[in-house]
C-alpha cells in the first residue's frame, strides 16, 4: 500500500504521520509537497496536523485551495483512503470532503492532553480492528476542534453511522456537538478526526491505541487488492 | 473603477459564539448590566477594480462565498465604496 503525507507550509505533524505509518504497518510512504499535481500512485493519503498557512482567515481555509487538494479530492472520489488529522480534518471540511465545520473550542483554550474516546463505529475501513464501544486513549492538541453541523446533517451522520469516534461521556474537551471527535464521509473512505492517532502508537508515547487506525486500513486495502487480483 | 469592499463576517445565529459569551461576561463584570448579548465577527477591507458596480458586487459575493467565509457557520454583509 503506497502512502502519502501531504505537507503544507505550517504542517507540523507530517513527520509524526510518516513515522507512524513506518512503525505500525511498515508500508512505503512519501512526503508530498502541497504543489504536487499527481497523487494517482497513492492508495492512502494523510492530511496531517499543524497550522497550514498559519491558520489565517480560518483553519484550513487557504490550504483547501492548494494544488494538491484537487488530487486529494480525486483520490476520495476514486474510493482511495484519505485520513485528515486535526488541521487535516479542518482542511477536509473546508474542502467539502466532509460535512460540518470546526469552531473555536467552547472554553476558548488550546487543549493539549490525552483524551478518552469511544469507538462509535467499528465497521469502517479505519476502525475494524477496534471493538464497537471500545474506549481508547488518544491525544488532542487543538484550539479549534469544536465540531458543528446543522441538525439535518447531524441526523444524517447519526443515521448513516458516520460518527466514528466520540469523546467519552464527560470528556468532551471542546464543545463538539454529540461529542463528535471523528467522522467519515458517506462512502466511508475519508476520515477526519481531531485526536492524533499518529501520536499514540507506542506505550512510551503514553498510548498505543492509535495503532489500529493504520492496521485497519492496511487490512482493508489488502482485502480489496487481493479481490481485484483474483 | 476602483472600489473598496467593506465586508462583515459573523457567525450564524444558530452557532454559539464562545468568544462573544466570554466578552459579554466581562462586560457584566464591569457593570455594563444592560448588555444582553455580544457576537464577535471579522471585518475585512478588500480593494479591487471592476468594470461596473454590478461586476464589483459579483466579484465580492464570489470571493465571500468561495474563500472569505465558511457558509456552514458564517454569514456576511458588505458595502461598496469608491476607493
Amino acid at each position: 500500500m503506497k502512502c502519502a503525507v501531504i505537507q503544507f507550509p505550517g504542517s507540523n505533524c507530517d513527520f509524526d504521520a510518516v513515522k507512524a505509518i513506518e512503525a505500525t504497518i511498515a508500508q512505503p510512504v512519501d512526503l508530498v509537497w502541497h504543489t504536487a499535481t499527481d497523487l494517482s500512485q497513492y492508495d492512502f493519503i494523510v492530511v496531517p496536523g499543524g497550522f497550514s498557512y498559519g491558520d489565517y482567515l480560518r483553519a484550513g481555509a487557504i490550504a483547501r485551495f492548494a494544488a494538491v487538494m484537487k488530487e486529494v479530492e480525486r483520490a476520495a472520489a476514486d474510493g482511495r483512503f484519505v485520513l485528515g488529522i486535526c488541521n487535516g480534518f479542518q482542511v477536509l471540511t473546508e474542502a467539502g470532503l466532509l460535512p460540518g465545520a470546526l469552531r473555536r473550542n467552547e472554553s476558548l483554550q488550546f487543549r493539549c492532553e490525552l483524551t478518552e474516546l469511544v469507538v462509535a463505529n467499528a465497521a469502517t475501513a479505519f476502525t475494524r480492528h477496534y471493538q464497537e464501544g471500545e474506549r481508547i486513549v488518544i491525544p488532542i492538541a487543538h484550539g479549534e476542534g469544536n465540531y458543528y453541523a446543522d441538525e439535518q446533517t447531524l441526523r444524517r451522520l447519526q443515521t448513516n453511522g458516520q460518527i466514528v469516534f466520540r469523546y467519552a461521556q464527560g470528556c468532551n474537551p471542546n464543545g463538539s456537538i454529540d461529542d463528535i471527535a471523528g467522522i467519515v464521509n458517506e462512502r466511508g473512505n475519508v476520515l477526519g478526526m481531531m485526536p492524533h492517532p499518529e501520536r499514540a502508537i507506542h506505550s512510551r508515547l503514553g498510548s498505543e491505541d492509535g495503532t489500529k487506525v493504520f492496521t485497519s486500513i492496511l487490512q482493508v486495502w489488502r482485502e480489496t487488492h487481493a479481490a481485484i487480483q483474483s | 473603477m476602483d472600489v473598496l469592499a467593506k465586508i462583515y463576517v459573523t457567525l450564524k445565529e444558530s452557532v454559539l459564539d464562545p468568544q462573544g459569551a466570554a466578552v459579554s461576561h466581562a462586560l457584566h463584570a464591569l457593570r455594563y448590566d444592560t448588555v444582553s448579548d455580544v457576537r464577535i465577527g471579522k471585518y475585512m477591507e478588500v480593494t479591487l477594480s471592476a468594470g461596473s458596480e454590478q461586476e464589483a458586487h459579483q466579484l465580492v459575493r464570489g470571493m465571500c462565498d468561495q474563500l472569505l467565509t465558511n457558509p456552514v457557520i458564517e454569514k456576511y454583509t458588505y458595502e461598496l465604496v469608491e476607493a
